[in-house]
């Protein structure tokens, strides 16, 4: 049973740790530094509520051992907003079309719908955005509401 | 934390790795996206003393040209080779199938190799390199050698690797540019496995079918090549070929199971009824099923 020492970066922020190899990187995110913005549930990746950028890579960090990500740029849901408080436009699309409902899984979908709108070039960007929430479970079924924020998000950026 | 402990190497070459696995005694396990494994390790169905990360290790990432065909390094992530030029141009049929696999969050990091070295018998993946005709290199310290995906799979989630052995390589064989891609798959939402999915290439000289490779998932223990339709379509002008007839000797290499998705039976026909509209469109034949 190895242990490692990582140092790594979540939203800006330098960190460094020892991790026990079989530590998830959602739960080290969770656990050790307190970035609880990030939602472990199914923790086998089934429901993507734990999704965050690797690098700025939409991966599940459920799927990752905090070992592997040793040297990355991490950015959760905390680093989506402007320092100053502004939203980033996925989060006030989904404020704006009550595109949550508990809010359990929003985090996931936020960072998911973030580096779509991010990544999307030409048009398609409410196609690309819908084909990649099919990696999100929301058990509310709120479901509505998140395509009106897509909605909104493809319109605003057409 | 839900997996039982492991020791983790981080190999930085092929040598290494290979050592490690050797040294470790079929008690390691490599990972390379790890959207399968860590699952199974959380669930503690795998529970390895070793888990040995190829993520490292730069030779088993991306695609080349090589004599005879393409080169997929089993590390590169499904997201690369998706938006790989080499194979958009020269191999749709793969970037068609990889499209289906898993979600756009999983193909982030989730790897080519690895999807083709687990042997889910309903993924994309496995089912493509053997319909494809593609061939795997594997090494080891006791040295190298390939197999042809066709002979790779033994069952479910069982291949020919030895406990000691990496995949370090996928070789897919020349299919000429302007291949037509057969492709259809049933899922119950998007990024499921398959019930019942088909993959192939057909090759068009002068109105006659020249070549054909077609493979079925979620059709059986493994993927499996359907050759009898192969054979019988090689040779064929396009008006000879009736789709229905071909989609009954498609199925007749099928070996598919009951679970509490579907019966062997539904897969059989809906197998059966897919093929021939994918025939059919591939060919712009007019009698669609």
């Amino acid at each position: 049973m190895s242990e490692h020492r990582i140092d790594l970066t979540v939203n800006g922020h330098r960190h460094s740790a020892r991790v026990e190899a079989r530590t998830g990187l959602g739960e080290f995110l969770r656990d050790t530094l307190g970035y609880t913005g990030t939602h472990l549930a199914c923790e086998h990746g089934v429901c993507g509520a734990c999704t965050v950028l690797v690098d700025g890579v939409a991966m599940r960090s459920c799927l990752m051992l905090a070992v592997q990500a040793d040297g990355a740029e991490l950015t959760t849901v905390e680093g989506l907003a402007a320092p100053d408080g502004t939203l980033h436009p996925v989060q006030q699309a989904l404020k704006d079309n009550f595109g949550l409902q508990c809010g359990f899984c929003t985090p996931g979908v936020a960072m998911t719908l973030a580096a779509v709108t991010r990544d999307h070039e030409g048009p398609g960007l409410e196609e690309a955005l819908t084909k990649a929430m099919s990696g999100h479970l929301c058990r509310c079924t709120g479901y509505q509401g998140i395509r009106r924020a897509i909605r909104q998000l493809a319109g605003a950026s057409a | 934390m839900k997996p039982a402990p492991f020791d983790y190497v981080r190999p930085s070459s092929v040598e290494e790795a290979c050592r490690v696995l050797a040294e470790a005694g079929g008690g390691a396990t490599v990972i390379a996206g790890g959207q399968t494994l860590m699952p199974l390790l959380a669930l503690r169905m795998s529970q390895p003393f070793v888990l040995v990360d190829i993520n490292g290790i730069a030779a088993l990432k991306g695609v080349t040209r090589v004599e005879g065909g393409i080169r997929v390094g089993p590390a590169t992530r499904q997201a690369d080779a998706l938006r790989d030029a080499t194979l958009a141009r020269h191999l749709p049929v793969f970037v068609t199938a990889l499209g289906h696999v898993g979600h756009y969050q999983t193909r982030n990091r989730g790897t080519v190799g690895g999807s083709i070295a687990l042997g889910e018998p309903a993924a994309e993946m496995p089912a493509t390199a053997v319909a494809l005709g593609a061939r795997v290199e594997i090494a080891s310290v006791r040295g190298t050698r390939t197999v042809p995906a066709d002979e790779f799979y033994l069952g479910p989630y069982m291949t020919v690797l030895e406990p000691d052995e990496l995949v370090t390589g996928v070789v897919y064989p020349d299919w000429p540019d302007g291949h037509l891609v057969l492709f259809r798959e049933v899922a119950q939402r998007p990024g499921d496995f398959a019930l019942v999915g088909l993959v192939g290439a057909l090759v068009l000289e002068g109105g006659t079918v020249s070549r054909a490779g077609i493979g079925w998932f979620g059709m059986g223990p493994t993927p499996i090549r359907a050759r009898q339709v192969e054979a019988a379509l090689v040779g064929t002008a396009l008006d000879r070929i009736d789709p229905q007839t071909m989609a009954r000797l498609a199925i007749a290499d099928t070996a598919p199971f009951d679970d509490h998705h579907a019966s062997a039976e539904y897969r059989r026909t809906v197998g059966a009824r897919i093929f021939a509209r994918a025939l059919a469109e591939t060919l712009d034949l007019r009698s669609a099923a």
